[in-house]
């Protein structure tokens, strides 16, 4: 799997999301399916996917699926 | 960058009074004038009181304030419906009539990053195996939170491997517990949870049932008040040392805060009092006539928060005893006012604000 594939894969587990469909960048918190609760789900299934382990300002910033990706970079992972 | 996210990025307790006050007094200003304009009952009671928009408030005890029960029996809000996020309600323990707080996703985003800038000052930046002394059923209903479920999810962006400690009766889930304390028991963890929760379902049942977990690296957090506890007669100092002594825990941190407010913590430092963040404030006014006290006074607790954007909930006067003990100078170094919570108003006493409920409710009625 490409990074791109596994993040998609991790929204897609934690949030419940159509795997048929690729996330566009655009998809925030606060959109349907992502929220708070729902929110702690997405870190553990990202952290999982990548076998990294996220710091709370970290989690704090994950806004949108775009915001994912520049998060990550700062683990070594591109896009 | 806006001032807010500035203050988001320095340390929670840096500013020394005269540049806070100043900081404060200018954006309680727009926040005041923007609820003035974009929410129609807050219009009205301004108005009422006298409030004059081009008229600028000089003084953070002058900004009006609203008693915190009008958010249990009226809908107020300055977004329209269709920019709600979520709706925060007040548990409901106590009083069948909860609050209702409407949030936007701009008052939601600083909620949690104001908690973040908090919490993290004490507990550092990295996440800890984590305990939250509750049950995840609680969590079910993910639109409608009310402040016990926002409390726990809010928190739990500062751990990882997240254990609910309970289970949907209260009992405690020995077996987890046990396993939890093997595997993090020798490195920093955090443990989460309402204090009366703590108390009872968690130390108490431990005890009870001869659970003997150790935490020594262990950091607990809790809140949600304290009546309860004093029924029993257990005070924050019997609280710390109780726990200290049972599970090798030393540092326990309560924070008082509201969810009318949810955000900007009062976190209790290591020689016992809360302390305003940067982005608050704390006014203790007299019983009788609402004037502002000095220091060492005690009156019911008014707070100031620069965080709600969707609700005029920036300038609230609670149903809590306080008083202020100092200014910039507590010994653990934060700037700011640091204080104490004696308790909740008596029923009998609560007349002044009834009055001020009855008289706003009249305004509505107009």
């Amino acid at each position: 799997m490409t990074n791109i594939e596994k993040l998609n894969a991790a929204f897609v587990e934690a949030l419940d999301l159509d795997p048929n469909e690729s996330i566009r960048d655009s998809y925030s918190y606060g959109d349907p399916k992502w929220d708070s609760v729902a929110h702690m789900a997405l870190v553990v299934s990202i952290e999982a996917q990548f076998d990294i382990m996220m710091e709370t300002d970290d989690v704090i910033d994950l806004s949108s699926f775009g915001k994912g990706k520049e998060i990550l970079a700062k683990y070594g992972i591109n896009f | 960058m806006s001032v807010i996210d500035e203050l988001f990025s320095s340390n929670p307790y840096s500013l020394s009074a005269s540049r806070k006050n100043k900081l404060l007094v200018s954006e309680l200003n727009e926040l005041t004038s923007f609820h003035y304009s974009n929410c129609e009952p807050y219009n009205k009671i301004l108005t009422n009181f006298g409030y004059k928009p081009k008229k600028r408030i000089k003084a953070i005890a002058d900004f009006p304030f609203l008693p915190v029960r009008l958010f249990k029996t009226h809908k107020i809000q300055s977004i329209p419906d269709t920019e709600v996020l979520k709706v925060l309600t007040s548990s409901g323990t106590t009083s069948q009539v909860v609050s209702k707080i409407a949030l936007n996703r701009e008052t939601a985003t600083y909620q949690v990053k104001a908690l973040a800038n908090i919490v993290t000052s004490f507990i550092g930046h990295k996440r800890y195996p984590m305990i939250i002394v509750d049950s995840d059923s609680i969590l079910k209903n993910k639109s409608n939170l009310n402040a016990r479920g926002a409390g726990l999810v809010g928190l739990s962006n500062f751990g990882r491997n997240h254990l609910y400690a309970l289970d949907e009766n209260m009992n405690l889930k020995k077996e987890e517990l046990i396993a939890f304390a093997e595997k993090f028991g020798n490195e920093p963890v955090l443990i989460f949870g309402f204090t009366f929760m703590i108390w009872q379902y968690f130390l108490g049942e431990c005890k009870k049932h001869g659970v003997n977990i150790k935490f020594p690296y262990g950091v607990l957090i809790h809140s949600g008040g304290w009546k309860k506890l004093i029924e029993i007669s257990v005070s924050n100092k019997i609280f710390k040392s109780e726990l200290s002594s049972y599970f090798w825990i030393d540092k326990i941190y309560n924070f008082y805060g509201m969810v009318e407010q949810v955000g900007s913590i009062y976190m209790e430092c290591e020689h016992g009092y809360l302390h305003t963040p940067n982005y608050a404030e704390i006014i203790i006014r007299d019983y009788h006539d609402w004037s502002p006290l000095p220091h060492g006074k005690k009156g019911i607790i008014q707070t100031l928060s620069l965080l709600p954007r969707s609700y005029p909930g920036h300038s609230l006067l609670t149903e809590d005893i306080g008083h202020t003990v100092g200014t910039d100078n507590c010994r653990c170094g934060r700037k700011g006012t640091y204080f104490l919570v004696e308790g909740r108003i008596p029923k009998a006493e609560v007349r002044g604000c009834s009055d001020t409920h009855a008289e706003s409710l009249t305004i509505f009625n107009q």
